[in-house]
């Protein structure tokens, strides 16, 4: 089998067995890239030389009988992480020119652990959209139909897996932005606990929302990746001081006899009915592995969309004022003043998503306004996370659709944001709870794939992780590769 | 009849807390660096990076609280205040908005007139400072110096309940001095390390509801703070006596001119859109914490000064004037001991020569050239009649240029005090006769000729003579 149809699971082993070195894989990898990137535009920077130092390392590293599961293993990672004196532009033109003088703690520990440094791939700018084509670099096509979107905004790790341009990547998610574009891409990804992964050099879009996680072949992928760059890290005030558990080790633990909960808000009108049948499908092979099925509702939910279409912008308006032209990044041409300066640099330098998004920010924020919007939707937020409460007390897990449609056409939504937005309706309520939530590859509906999502309680990780293992080995859709990339 | 105006001063104030580190980041607080090399990635707003709290900023925040009686909050929230300009890297400060860690206290300040007055404290709040803008030497071009962003402030915001700038600079003082005594602030006002903000209003005596109010920015010492409120009352009045009326706005005071002019008005004011910043979690205090912080507290000025009162038998206005710092509280204390007791004589000689002396060097009491200890071998030869007071403060001026005891000065400069009586009456009996005129005019009812004869003893012995004994004989010799 060609090395890049083997998950990073499987060619950490093979590495350690002997069978390739990271260094025959990297450059594997790395010529894929060189062939396939220009298709897919997945990839913002590709970083030969580093990728080939680290295969150095990790092969010195496996020889010397000290490699571990993902030592010598090729990684991308969203161009939304800071990386030490690699370019760093969050799909953006205000960071077209930023080398990051520091790595993020995600690259820093997936480093430790010996994975190698691919590239930086392709994104919504500044995490902004569910398409990748808000990305100053253009946008990202997917490898199962190239007149379609991967989804967003992680849509180049996205494209990157699902064309097996890279083993795995990561992939940050405030709204969807890991689930959607995996379910979108065939791929599993996870999106852990608010405070399970650092922050601390993920360029912030909203705070109390982003978190880092992976897009991966198989959750078996998911929990070693994971399991690596979680933890706490004390310069994140709100990163999490509990162990973290062997997420790869708890893979097989029984599901028999747990509980699921289905989301009744969650098969309404907006969703396609073969996607919704898809999912159905998905269920009775739960059923039959011996797990209860309840359904249940989540009355405060379908307020999730409004209710973050206030919280993340009022963030990301604060968030988004650093980029002013004074220190790094995009500065206009000879500024007259101060106030030229600034317009001029963050009038240039932001996309109309970004700049929309701020403008929204700064208006629920403001004056006479605050009460009425941010007040209100933080209340809306409690509620919501109430209603997950209820539900973890009677269930073990909850499921449902990721998106309630598979990839759309390129173009097909950019000059309607409300219906770009309604995209993460499935996905944004285990934001806004901070609650570990997974997409798994559940069937294809006309050649696109269409994801599962199992949302668990706080801190749930290697249950929901465990969920999705169990429903992969009795599945393949996991293992499906868009023809033109196997 | 004229309008009685009555003044209204609250006064916020920015003490600048002496953590070693930034508030959110690992930066030295030093002073003096060249410019930025005292801003780290976090200082300078790099993406990607992240605050973390530093805990001794909070400890010190919440030993002001203690110490002016106010309500630590179990739980406080840092916010976001949110406006561009260069010298503010992140594009907002955090600060804490809706819940201060201190809330509701109050200070007791004393007037020259020994009138004693509370002024509510409404709120102490946490936050990082600015960096600075930097125009000069740089021709057309504006510089930033990042080094002071993100050093700690806690702000300190008092009632309206100051009613002249006289009070206002008592306040001030009285905060200034706590702040030292509590060790979080170095309250050095020329480094910006304690500045202060005036909002200022007047209003007819009698009246209940405060007259529109201007913020008098950059106030930032005790002599400036009582010229720039006195300068904007009058300007107040004036408007408000010529039918005008008051526009809220900031003023900035400017000490060269000793004029405020307007820096912006309300309508102009930012909205600063204020919200609870995510990435800090609210602070939380435990009860337990909150006590070890209060155990751990200095004794407190005001208290310093009733013991004072009582074991010392100071007045109130002495023993405030020598608590007004922990170091020249410790230099008298160290005096009395040293000297076993004579604790009044202590205290007029470090208020007066002492400090004196002080001032005239610009010296901190702490690098006085005269230690307590010896300041006490000083007095220790007044009480026991060696020398009398006017030959200490010259054997005092030699101590403070050469580094002798008074012993040394006194036996090398033949200082002792002649208490010899033979000595002293035969001085006497020689001026009597040399006099004659001056003392016929004494025997003729001219009392206050006495004085010129003490004066003429004194002179004749150098000063030696000891005064109480000159006194007596004088008045046992003259009328014959």
């Amino acid at each position: 089998m060609s090395l890049h149809l083997k998950t990073a699971a499987e060619l950490g082993r093979g590495i350690r067995a002997g069978e390739y070195s990271s260094g025959e894989l990297t450059r594997h990898f790395l010529d894929r890239i060189g062939r396939g990137n220009e298709r897919l535009n997945a990839f913002i920077t590709v970083t030969p030389e580093r990728a080939l130092e680290d295969a150095r390392r990790a092969d010195a590293t496996v020889a010397a009988g000290r490699g571990g599961a993902l030592t010598g293993v090729p990684i991308a990672h969203k161009d939304i992480f800071c990386t030490d004196g690699i370019l760093t532009t969050c799909g953006s033109k205000m960071l077209a020119n930023f080398v990051s003088p520091y790595d993020a703690t995600v690259v820093e520990r997936l480093a430790a652990a010996g994975t190698v440094m691919l590239g930086k791939t392709n994104m919504d700018e500044f995490a902004m959209g569910s398409s990748n084509e808000t990305s100053f670099y253009g946008p990202v096509r997917n490898p199962w139909d190239e007149t379609r979107v991967p989804g967003g905004s992680s849509g180049g790790s996205a494209a990157a897996v699902a064309a097996r341009l890279a083993p795995v990547a990561t992939g940050t998610d405030t709204g969807g932005s890991i689930r959607q574009p995996a379910a979108l891409t065939g791929l599993t990804g996870i999106k852990p606990t608010y405070g399970r992964v650092s922050r601390y050099g993920m360029i912030a879009f909203a705070s109390s929302l982003d978190q880092g996680g992976v897009l991966a072949q198989s959750a078996e992928d998911a929990a070693l990746v994971l399991e690596a760059m979680s933890g706490f890290d004390p310069r994140d005030s709100t990163s999490v001081d509990t162990p973290v558990p062997g997420y790869a080790g708890a893979l097989d633990r029984p599901v028999k006899g747990l509980r699921i909960g289905i989301i009744r808000e969650f098969f309404g009108d907006g969703l396609d009915p073969a996607t919704g049948d898809a999912v159905q499908v998905a269920l009775d092979i739960f059923r039959d592995l011996g797990i209860e099925l309840v359904e249940l509702s989540l009355p405060a939910l379908p307020l999730s969309v409004p209710t973050y279409y206030v919280v993340a912008p009022a963030e990301c308006s604060s968030n988004l004022s650093r980029f002013d032209g004074v220190r790094f990044g995009y500065r206009c041409d000879d500024p007259k003043d101060l106030l030229d300066l600034y317009t001029r640099s963050r009038g240039e330098g932001f996309g109309a998503e970004v700049k929309r998004r701020i403008m929204t920010g700064t208006y629920v924020l403001s004056a006479g306004y605050y009460d009425a919007y941010y007040l209100k939707a933080q209340k809306v937020r409690s509620l919501i996370n109430e209603d997950f409460r209820r539900a973890f007390a009677e269930v073990d897990v909850l499921v449902g659709p990721t998106s309630p449609t598979p990839a759309f056409r390129l173009g097909a939504k950019v000059d309607d944001p409300v219906t770009m937005y309604l995209n993460d309706i499935y996905t944004i309520g285990a934001n806004l709870a901070g609650l570990p939530a997974l997409s798994a590859p559940c069937g294809l509906v006309e050649g696109l794939p269409v994801g599962l999502q199992v949302i668990g309680p706080h801190f749930a990780e290697s249950r929901v992780l465990a969920v999705a293992h169990a429903y992969q080995r009795e599945t393949d859709w996991h293992r499906r590769v868009p023809r033109a990339w196997a | 009849m004229a309008i009685e105006w009555e003044v209204v001063i609250g006064l916020e104030i920015h003490a600048q807390l002496s953590t070693r580190s930034k508030i959110f980041s690992g930066s030295s607080t030093a002073f003096g660096a060249s410019p930025n090399v005292q801003a780290n990635l976090v200082d300078l707003g790099y993406p990607g990076v992240l605050p973390v709290l530093n805990a001794e900023a909070v400890r010190m925040a919440a030993r002001f609280g203690l110490a002016i009686g106010a309500k630590v909050a179990r739980r406080s929230v840092f916010a976001r205040k949110n406006y561009f300009y260069p010298d503010l890297p992140k594009g907002y400060q955090i600060s804490q908005y809706e819940l201060p860690v201190v809330e509701d206290g109050s200070v007791d300040i004393v007037l020259d007139d020994g009138t004693r007055k509370t002024i509510g404290v409404t709120r102490a709040h946490l936050e990082e400072d600015a960096g600075k803008s930097l125009h000069e030497g740089l021709g057309a071009r504006s510089g930033i110096d990042l080094n002071r962003a993100g050093t700690p402030l806690l702000e300190i915001v008092s009632e309206p309940d100051m009613r002249s700038a006289r009070e206002a600079i008592a306040y001030m003082k009285k905060i200034h001095t706590l702040v030292r005594y509590l060790d979080i602030c170095d309250g050095n006002m020329q480094e910006g390390s304690f500045r202060c903000d005036a909002n200022v209003s007047v209003r007819h005596k009698g009246r209940h509801e405060y007259g529109t109010r201007c913020e008098i920015k950059n106030v930032n010492s005790f002599r400036f703070v009582e010229k720039a409120i006195n300068h904007e009352v009058a300007r107040q009045i004036d408007i408000l006596e010529g039918g005008g009326s008051i526009v809220q706005e900031t003023r900035l005071y400017d000490p060269d001119r000793n004029e405020t002019r307007s820096m912006r008005s309300k309508e102009e004011a930012n909205d600063y859109r204020y919200f609870p910043d995510p990435d800090l979690l609210p602070l939380v205090l435990e009860e337990a914490w909150i006590e070890r912080v209060r155990s751990e507290l200095p004794e407190l000025p005001d208290e310093k000064a009733w013991r004072f009162v009582r074991e010392y038998g100071l007045s109130e206005y002495d023993a405030g004037v020598l608590t007004a710092s922990r170091e020249l509280a410790a230099y008298y204390e160290a005096t009395v001991t040293e000297l076993g007791g004579e604790a009044k004589l202590a205290a007029n000689w470090v208020m007066g020569d002492l400090s004196g002396f002080l001032n005239r060097d610009g010296l901190d009491i702490t690098s006085s050239r005269v230690g307590a200890a010896r300041l006490a071998g000083l007095l220790r030869r007044i009480v026991d009649a060696t020398i009398s007071g006017k030959i200490a403060k010259d054997v005092l001026e030699v101590m403070w240029n050469e580094d002798r005891g008074a012993d040394a000065v006194i036996e090398a400069r033949g200082l002792r005090q002649i208490t010899d009586t033979a000595a002293i009456e035969q001085v006497i009996a020689g001026i009597m006769a040399a006099n004659p005129q001056q003392l016929a005019d004494y025997r003729s009812g001219k009392d206050k000729l006495f004085g010129f004869f003490v004066g003429q003893v004194m002179k004749a012995t150098g000063g030696k003579a000891n005064p109480g004994q000159v006194n007596d004989l004088l008045k046992k010799m003259l009328p014959g």
